[in-house]
């Protein structure tokens, strides 16, 4: 089956004071139906570039895509005007984003918001319209849905608005569902009830998934494969148990060692050292090597290569180079 | 912690201030109705007709005063003319001037705003420069140079306070769109598949309404005021018709021996402003207390 969404070379810049930012450099992943694709990276590497350049929503007129396809089932969206995205985002990609308390307009009950985007998709009009905003409150697993409904944002907690928002990114239901970051800002307890629910969303619909997180931890709980993403660049690629267990790239070690685990007997953290690289500024080779603990000469003039490491792995490190 | 257990019974007596019941502003409202009331029902009030002259009635007095009369409550002026009647006909005229040109200039000054909060970049440095430049151009001057050129009415009346009153619209709705657009909701609208008209019409203008409200209700306290001047001057609502600064004009030169041809215009304007101004200033308190600076 192809997948839903394929991105192959997909380049964005921005231009800023400090010249041209390769925000994402020549990123290639794709997510089937059912599958949930984790991106994880640091604050800055480029993985809420990548979604808002999927949508086609990056910030204008600093950020361009100057390259790449984006294909949502077999349609290339880089090309289409801003016109047919309009009717894409929303009925075929779906989006949740990280912040619950200002994602709700708050002059308006959670009635009218949830009934705006099925109004839209469907051209759903009274008695109908406002059953099936019930519905997908209730799907959401929002207790009472018919009551919540006349509530307005601020009476409900972080938790329940970003069951609504979830409801609301559902209400098509699309093909492809890109959350950022949808739980930095639950309770832990109510976090995986939340991650609980999207699974559960995406199982029911057969969504594609993407799940952008710098939390390891969920993406091991809930991701099939993850894509590491490091200055604008996926340096590692392949299933989360193959990754967990036998990470390829320096720059993922280091970011599995910096989990915390409890019985380990470290007397401290280990922490990545030096500061992500400044995007303007780049260095010839790879863009880790300057923090990178097994960095040889080679890494500061050769930008590497993409190296299968093994069934479905990939990662961008001279290290894995075949012999 | 010893820091944290001293504090504690201090934060315990500072209990949580009462909050402050928000009562209506009955006498605001009282007067602001009880001018409306009059302005609608001036037609069916039975009172003297504000036109008609006589000169053997020039400058009756007050009915408190001697030689007052009940045929004229409040006294008449320098052609004999019913000052109450003049007053309540000169409220029509003050407060469908003050009303009209707000409802204008607020219309477009936050059209003006939506616009230019939204798109920002050029679109918004184009907007703001002429709103700049607006704001920098006297009404008075304005209402002037129409009055001269095309004669004073009611209309100009309204156009030259309205071109210019819309900038301050489009500044404080610009501002708050501002703040608007770095929330997630709009996001969440584009990403839903919302244009531009369904995010400024459903997503943004409804969060502006409170200002919206507030400012609309300081503001025709002071176009009643400017009105009111540009009358004075002679570049406002042409006599006959009553209005509140005329009047005041006309009896500017005998104040010594008919203080009342001035003195009530002047105590209506100053009512009626008042009202306004101290119901606007509850509305701003009510709805968005961050809105000091209006």
């Amino acid at each position: 089956m192809p997948p839903v969404l394929e991105v192959r070379n997909l380049q964005t810049h921005l231009v800023t004071r400090w010249g041209t930012v390769k925000a994402v450099d020549g990123v290639s992943f794709s997510v089937g139906a059912g599958e949930t694709l984790g991106l994880v990276g640091e604050s800055g590497s480029g993985k809420s570039m990548t979604c808002l350049s999927i949508v086609r929503l990056v910030p204008r007129p600093a950020a361009r895509i100057v390259g790449g396809v984006v294909l949502l089932d077999g349609e290339d969206l880089v090309t289409k005007s801003e016109r047919e995205m309009q009717r894409l985002r929303g009925r075929k990609i779906g989006m949740i984003l990280q912040d619950p308390m200002s994602s709700l307009n708050p002059v308006f009950s959670i009635g009218r918001q949830v009934r705006e985007p099925v109004s839209m998709y469907h051209g759903l009009r009274g008695q109908a319209l406002g059953a099936r905003a019930a519905e997908l409150l209730a799907a959401v697993r929002i207790p009472s849905p018919a009551e919540r409904l006349r509530a307005f944002p601020h009476q409900l907690s972080g938790g329940m608005r970003q069951r609504v928002v979830g409801a609301m990114a559902i209400a098509a239901p699309p093909r492809l569902l890109i959350a950022d970051e949808p739980t930095t800002s639950l309770d832990l307890t109510i976090q995986s009830q939340y991650l609980g629910l999207l699974e559960e969303l995406q199982q029911r619909h057969g969504l594609a998934m993407i799940f952008i997180t710098h939390n390891l931890g969920i993406v091991s709980k809930i991701c099939d494969r993850v894509a590491v993403m490091y200055a604008g660049r996926i340096v590692e690629a392949g299933p989360v148990r193959q990754i967990f267990r036998t990470p390829a790239h320096p720059y993922t070690q280091a970011l599995l060692e910096s989990i915390p685990r409890l019985g380990a007997r470290l007397s401290r953290l280990s922490a990545i050292e030096g500061q992500p690289p400044d995007l303007a500024r780049l260095p010839a080779g790879c863009a880790f090597a300057p923090r990178c603990p097994r960095a040889v000469e080679r890494c500061r003039v050769d930008a590497p290569p993409e190296f299968t490491v093994a069934d479905g792995q990939v990662s961008r490190c001279w290290l894995n180079a075949p012999a | 912690m010893p820091a944290e257990s001293v504090a504690l019974p201090e934060m315990a007596a500072a209990a949580p201030a009462p909050v402050r019941s928000r009562r209506l502003p009955w006498i605001p409202l009282a007067i602001i109705s009880a001018f409306v009331l009059l302005a609608i029902l001036a037609p069916l009030l039975r009172l003297a007709d504000p036109h008609d002259q006589s000169l053997r009635n020039r400058f009756k007095p007050p009915v408190w005063e001697e030689r007052g009369t009940w045929t004229h409550p409040l006294g008449t002026d320098r052609l004999g003319r019913d000052m109450l009647s003049r007053i309540v006909w000169g409220a029509r005229v003050s407060l469908a001037a003050g009303v009209v040109t707000v409802l204008v200039a607020s219309a477009f000054g936050a059209a003006v705003g939506l616009v230019a909060g939204y798109y920002g970049g050029r679109v918004d440095a184009a907007l703001m420069r002429m709103t700049d430049a607006t704001m920098s151009f006297p009404v008075i001057l304005l209402a002037l140079i129409l009055a001269v050129t095309v004669g004073p009415s009611f209309t100009n009346v309204v156009v030259a306070i309205a071109v210019i009153l819309w900038a301050r619209y489009a500044r404080v709705i610009r501002g708050q769109v501002l703040t608007l657009m770095h929330l997630d909701f709009i996001a969440q609208a584009r990403l839903a598949g919302a244009g531009a008209w369904r995010i400024i019409t459903r997503h943004l203008f409804p969060n502006t309404l409170n200002t919206l409200v507030v400012l609309v209700t300081l503001q025709i306290g002071y176009v009643i005021i400017v009105e009111a001047s540009l009358s004075f001057l002679g570049a406002g609502i042409p006599p006959p018709t009553p209005a509140w600064g005329s009047m005041i004009a006309e009896g500017r030169e005998f104040v010594t021996s008919a203080w009342w041809v001035s003195m009530f215009p002047g105590l209506a304007i100053l009512l009626v402003v008042l009202a306004f101004n101290l119901l606007g200033d509850w509305l701003r308190d009510t709805f968005d207390p961050k809105l000091r600076q209006l």
